[in-house]
């Protein structure tokens, strides 16, 4: 099989169609009632915060869940799908967000995974994959083994399954949450290739650019509830935002407050070594007040040890760090919180006792000012804690244990930790990863609010947008060097990106 | 020579019932399972293998039984495991004891022996292949399992789709189970599989060298399988190499014990050396072991 080019310039007849699809789980409606529909050649977003029912939908189509309602059709005929190989059999192929992939076994092996007959045959599925992977553009080596493959990678190793299986619909479950944004251009080069060769594809986000570059119509999901379908030309980003959320979303206002001229944090000619490699290599950088520094790069190009060592967890090899004119350099992670640094790392779930109570999380840190009479005054961690629940929006009880919280209401937990003790530089790493838009805009805002409050704020992100938005400078990390540096004045998406490669040259 | 002949001649022998055990438990870890139950499920095949034969005067329907009496157990276990979910140390430890109680009872209620039964049974003979003598001799279940069924079992789990399937479902059942496979059917044809072979592991004791049952047969070499499973990182060959290892140190201290120069050695110490040795290989080889990754998790839907 091979992908033509050949371009339908009106999507076809419907190629797949769920009709009131619901499903309960225990007292959470997930589904109710929901309808979807896509044609051949078209590309439909499914749009949704995290838990709206998109993945759950989804999960119906290709017979991961059985709904407890409604039914699927097939161009046009019903279908019976109660498990994955009927899905698969029906043509539809599916790449979920977390990839389904066996990391010890190689590329074709994923592929012809649960499709061949009885014996294998690795040479012939190996010609296949090839033929397929020129003419979508990838570059996969069908005998790498998964575990060495970048994510990007793995993503088209997926694709490549659904298309090895000649999938017809093709469902895409937030495939640019982990990609970097070159990656996400070739990606959507190809998505838009296979629906030019009359796939239908449904593309799951949360992020509207996106829908706006790759849909015409879009599907809304709300609390389990389908709001709509609507062609995106005909409407704005903040109503496609409001029919998502429900009600209209406060931005910050971020452009009135400009950087003061107080450095509170300075890092001359820091170096890190480990293992006899240096994974931060020279870096130099200053924190005024009122300032966000945003970092960018792909992952694992050396922000983590950025994070670590402005806060004391690593030693520096080399190198001055200094936070409102105190040398901190040898500090230990309580000299940087005394200092009135604090840090947000990029695992929440590692940075909270999943098992202890949103009230004992916040206040962990500080628990020798709850002492009363030898034991931990309760009464007044309540009051405090009440208070923070307020003004964090926090959707939880004091009393709730942390690990059963959202992701976006968790990551609202660490915030209050850090920020009711008013720090006066913040190092945050990945603070919206996976949240849902709302969560995402209240924990921007929060930040802006930090800004202008006059806090110094690093921040390192693997989302473009968030850095572009918040950021009044952007440094962007190559291989642990600062390789380049914008002002906001000048951002530019396309060269901000090139440098995050390495190829940029300022 | 005719020493390191004997040596070599007992090694293989030796290792026949280790490299069926090894090799059935490496097929049922690999799909994620853990087996405790090798121990019993040997002890089993052993006993209603020799019960079967006696009463048939059959040894191939002895053979026979002992393997479906295995399958049984593997899909015994695979109902608790798989289906139910049950801890897989207990479950397996549990069936282990329910196993070898079992063979126990039915030993004593229909045969009337308790210690050191006097019942004989025709055993499977010892073939001289183009007449050669020597290390040559063996059994034929020997040359079956060692030229046959493991080869077979790696073929099969590097070459068919069933051994991708279940090499898969071991790794990562979420990602099976997307890609069409049953995760279930799968984990229990691995234990059902598993468990013929370590029964007929078990026979090969009653049905080939002894020729009769007694009580301890199996005498802890399905707990040595299970070393020799993890020395073998999941590699059928590379089990059957620890396997050869231990029984060629079993089969040498054997022969040392009837030297007159060893007398004045303990035969217990000699006893203990190819479990230490097994010991040894564990650790030197078996630290960095990568178990499969959904190694002791039952798989339920998100």
């Amino acid at each position: 099989m091979s992908v033509s080019t050949h371009v339908i310039d009106e999507p076809g007849p419907i190629t797949a169609r769920l009709i009131d699809i619901s499903k309960r789980f225990g007292d959470v409606i997930a589904n109710d009632r929901v309808c979807l529909d896509v044609r051949r050649g078209e590309i439909v977003g499914l749009l949704g915060e995290n838990g709206a029912g998109k993945s759950t939908l989804v999960k119906v189509l290709y017979g991961l869940t059985l709904p407890d309602e409604g039914r699927i059709e097939i161009d046009r005929a019903p279908s019976t799908i109660r498990k994955p190989s009927d899905a698969i059999a029906a043509g539809i192929g599916m790449v979920t967000q977390h990839f389904s992939l066996v990391s010890t076994m190689t590329v074709v092996e994923n592929i012809i995974l649960g499709t061949s007959r009885i014996i294998i045959d690795r040479d012939s599925a190996r010609k296949k994959i090839v033929l397929l992977c020129e003419s979508l553009g990838f570059g996969v080596d069908p005998d790498e083994l998964v575990s060495a493959l970048s994510v990007g990678q793995r993503q088209r190793v997926e694709i490549l399954k659904a298309l090895y299986r000649d999938c017809r619909v093709l469902v895409l479950d937030e495939p640019t949450a982990v990609l970097a944004p070159q990656e996400a251009e070739t990606l959507f080069k190809a998505v838009r290739l296979l629906a030019n060769s009359g796939i239908a594809v449904i593309l799951i986000t949360h992020k509207l650019h996106e829908v706006r570059k790759m849909c015409q119509r879009v599907t809304i999901l709300r609390r389990g509830s389908c709001v709509g379908t609507y062609e995106v030309a005909q409407h704005s980003d903040d109503e496609l935002v409001e029919l998502m959320v429900g009600r209209a979303v406060e931005h910050a206002n971020h452009e009135t407050v400009k950087p003061g001229n107080l450095v509170r944090m300075s890092v001359r000619n820091l170096v890190v070594e480990s293992r006899g490699g240096r994974i931060l290599d020279n870096v130099s950088l200053e924190i005024r007040e009122r300032e966000i520094i945003g970092v960018a790069g792909v992952s694992g190009n050396g922000q983590s040890a950025l994070v670590s060592v402005l806060c004391g967890l690593t030693r520096p090899t080399k190198g001055k760090i200094e936070v409102n004119g105190h040398d901190l350099t040898h500090g230990k992670p309580m000299d940087y919180l005394n200092a009135g640094v604090g840090r947000i790392a990029e695992d929440r779930h590692a940075s909270v006792i999943a098992e202890m109570s949103v009230a004992h999380n916040i206040v962990l840190e500080r628990i020798d000012g709850f002492r009363k009479a030898g034991a931990i005054d309760e009464k007044a961690i309540s009051t405090l804690v009440q208070k923070l629940i307020q003004q964090f929006a926090i959707r939880a009880a004091p009393n709730d244990p942390v690990s059963s919280l959202s992701g976006g209401n968790m990551q609202k937990v660490l915030l209050a930790k850090v920020l009711s003790r008013e720090p006066k530089v913040l190092v945050i790493a990945q603070p919206t990863r996976g949240l849902d838009v709302l969560a995402t805009r209240e924990i921007r805002n929060m930040l802006a609010f930090q800004r202008v409050n006059g806090a110094g704020i690093l921040l390192v992100s693997e989302d473009l947008d968030e850095l572009l938005e918040l950021s009044d400078r952007i440094l962007v990390m190559y291989e642990g060097r600062i390789v380049a540096e914008f002002t906001n004045s000048q951002f530019d998406r396309n060269e901000i990106g090139l440098a995050m490669t390495g190829s940029g040259s300022r | 020579m005719s020493f390191l002949v004997n040596v070599l001649e007992a090694m293989l022998r030796v290792s026949t019932p280790l490299a069926l055990g090894s090799s059935g438990e490496v097929v049922t870890e690999r799909s994620g399972v853990l087996n405790l139950g090798i121990e019993g499920t040997m002890y089993a095949g052993a006993f209603f293998g020799f019960y079967a034969a006696y009463q048939t005067d059959s040894r191939w329907v002895g053979l026979a039984v002992a393997i479906a009496v295995g399958a049984l157990a593997g899909a015994l276990l695979s109902f608790l495991v798989v289906t139910l979910g049950v801890n897989q140390h207990t479950a397996g430890l549990g069936m282990t004891i329910f196993l070898i109680g079992t063979s126990e009872f039915v030993n004593r209620a229909a045969l009337g022996t308790g210690f050191g039964t006097s019942l004989k049974v025709e055993t499977f003979g010892v073939i001289k292949p183009f007449g050669l003598g020597g290390i040559a001799a063996q059994y034929g279940m020997t040359y079956v399992t060692l030229l046959i069924v493991v080869p077979c079992l790696w073929w099969m789990l590097r070459h068919t789709s069933l051994g991708l399937a279940i090499t898969a479902v071991g790794e990562n059942p979420e990602a099976a189970d997307v890609a069409g496979i049953n995760v279930k059917l799968t984990r229990y044809i691995a234990l059902i599989i598993g468990g013929m072979l370590m029964a007929a592991g078990g026979a090969f004791l009653t049905l080939a060298t002894l020729g009769s049952f007694t009580l301890d047969i199996i005498a802890g070499r399905g707990w040595v399988c299970l070393a020799l499973v993890i020395f073998g990182r999941w590699g059928v060959f590379r089990a059957l190499a620890g396997g050869l290892l231990f029984s060629f140190v079993y089969a040498l201290q054997f022969r040392l014990r009837l030297l007159d120069a060893w007398q004045g050695v303990p035969f217990e110490l000699l006893l203990a050396l190819p479990y230490l040795i097994t010991i040894v290989a564990l650790v030197a080889s078996g630290r960095n072991a990568k178990y499969p990754g959904a190694y002791l998790k039952p798989y339920r839907r998100a």
